[in-house]
């Protein structure tokens, strides 16, 4: 399983979650878990993704998702979920 | 499965640690390229190069988005030109054309430097060491991503006293040759006891006869997430604050490890090393010097300087030989003055000198390193700089460089602007006590009794 994770940073607003829910879902892009906290005004969310099944190149997807970002206005950053693995796990 | 924590862990020192990879080097041997026609040879070269390269920048930028790390160097190093071009070039204004010839084949794949240039002399010249050692200033004059490097001396061999000479002589003369643009061609040439054959970095990269065909080699980097590790153990003991340097170096380096497998595997070319560095840039917050003065030191320079930076290297050592499969290079921490901000400021601030920065290098992963001194240094002067550090080499068996830019037309308060990663650097003064008699003697510096190990 290739696995991606996704980050959404920025003031809370309307319709985040679902927004970046249909992209992933129009995407063929499975969640695994979802992780999401408000701290002082500011939305923070997780999310860890099955990419297998994507049909655009990755860094395609990537670039969509910084753009839907942009639209929503909240920084969201898509990244392979091996950095994190390699970072803190033996 | 990884927790939120740990994934804005990343993701702070990557936005605000500037922790990034500094470079993917891939390593292309030009051994096969060799012809006794310089035209052919010439054509060999770039069409070898063009090729291996084509997909290096682009791959680099698909890793650099998906993993979200920036990459901010691809580079290119190569077989030492003065084995490449030694059937072929009977003077040196040949090489000049292989330098040319490499500068195109860099622009066409889009790296901003190839290393190897170089010339290895650390026993004896042949004629085409000598050509291409003497064809340097002009060959970095007349090109923009040439690095060079002449590797002088070592643990085994001693130190070529002929070569450090003659290399005093190139320093002074690639400084002339560049005299408009501060002296810039002097930061593409290094000098070298001990140089590795899978060094990424520039500019002393080149790919030894030892390596194979292509490999690629990875250099780390994150000076900015050490510090900012260090902060949260002020006031702490010693086994702590090695512990929390080797932890966060581990991080780190195993960033350059994933890197490098990735990159290895998409351009089908076997993987090298991973040079466990920590590399500074003149941004803020990404300086070696910061570190140091986190550790305790008022200004970088100051007594017990030498002590943080051999602790400081050897727990970046600790810490990423275990996160990586195969470690080389120089590894560990480069201390160059013009290439960090944290360095700028303590000479400035009048706390660091050359003389400290030579004690430095005893512990530190290379030597003196982008160091800007007065335009009107003598080149015997140079080459006792050299002749020192060379020494410190040879005795500890480790890698020294010296990377000295004698700004032409400027002197001590003037400052030197080369741009970009490179950095601007004040004009440090040196000892103008003459050492002409010591470096005139002809012959070899006999390797030191440590080195007949069998």
């Amino acid at each position: 399983m290739k696995k991606c994770i996704v980050t959404v940073l920025g003031k809370d607003t309307v319709g985040i979650v679902a927004k970046v829910c249909t992209y992933l879902a129009e995407n063929k892009i499975n969640i695994l878990d979802i992780s999401q906290t408000i701290v002082q005004g500011y939305f923070n969310m997780m999310v860890i993704a099955d990419i297998s099944g994507i049909e655009k190149d990755f860094t395609v997807v990537c670039d969509e998702m910084a753009k839907l970002g942009d639209e929503i206005g909240v920084r969201i950053h898509c990244q392979r979920e091996d950095i994190f693995e390699k970072m803190h796990r033996l | 499965m990884i927790n939120m924590y740990e994934v804005s862990e990343t993701n702070e020192m990557i936005e605000h640690e500037n922790l990034d990879v500094r470079t993917i080097t891939l390593g292309i041997s030009l051994l096969d390229c060799i012809d006794s026609d310089l035209d052919e040879l010439n054509r060999k070269i770039y069409e070898k190069i063009t090729r291996t390269a084509k997909d290096l920048v682009a791959v680099g930028a698909d890793i650099e988005k998906e993993f979200g790390i920036p990459i901010v160097n691809k580079r290119i190093s190569i077989t030492p030109i003065a084995l490449v071009g030694a059937a072929a070039c009977k003077a040196p204004e040949d090489f000049v054309e292989i330098a040319k010839t490499l500068d195109r084949a860099a622009q066409t794949v889009g790296v901003n430097f190839i290393g190897g240039y170089s010339a290895l002399v650390s026993k004896g010249m042949t004629q085409s060491d000598e050509n291409l050692i003497r064809s340097i200033p002009k060959a970095l004059a007349v090109t923009e991503r040439i690095c060079s490097s002449v590797n002088v001396g070592s643990t085994k061999t001693g130190i070529n006293m002929d070569a450090v000479r003659l290399c005093g002589e190139i320093v002074k003369a690639t400084a002339e040759a560049t005299k408009e643009r501060d002296s810039l061609g002097c930061a593409k040439l290094v000098v070298f006891c001990n140089a590795p054959d899978d060094n990424p970095f520039m500019a002393g990269a080149f790919l030894g006869v030892t390596e194979a065909d292509a490999v690629i080699n990875v250099g780390v980097s994150g000076p900015g997430v050490v510090k900012k590790a260090l902060e949260k153990v002020r006031g702490k003991g010693f086994e702590e604050l090695c512990e929390t340097i080797k932890k966060t170096a581990f991080k780190v380096t195993r960033v350059g490890q994933l890197v490098a497998g990735e990159a290895s595997k998409r351009l089908g070319v076997p993987f090298g090393i991973v040079d466990l560095s920590l590399a500074p840039t003149p941004a803020v917050g990404d300086s070696v010097a910061e570190i140091l003065e986190e550790i305790g030191l008022e200004r970088v320079g100051a007594p017990g300087t030498t002590a943080a930076l051999a602790l400081l290297n050897d727990q970046v050592k600790k810490g990423g030989v275990m996160a990586s499969s195969y470690v080389g290079g120089l590894s560990g921490a480069f201390i160059p003055v013009s290439e960090d901000q944290g360095m700028i400021d303590a000479v400035h601030a009048g706390s660091l000198t050359l003389e400290k920065l030579e004690a430095m290098t005893c512990v530190c992963s290379v030597g003196l390193d982008m160091i800007a001194i007065p335009g009107r240094t003598s080149a015997s002067t140079i080459a006792g700089i050299i002749a020192d550090e060379m020494a410190i080499g040879m005795v500890n068996q480790k890698t020294t460089a010296v990377r000295l830019i004698p700004v032409i037309g400027k002197d001590v308060g003037d400052m030197a602007e080369f741009g970009g990663l490179l950095g601007y650097a004040p004009i440090m003064p040196v000892n103008e006590f003459g050492c002409e008699t010591f470096v005139s003697r002809k012959g070899r510096i006999p390797a030191p009794i440590h080195s007949f190990k069998n």
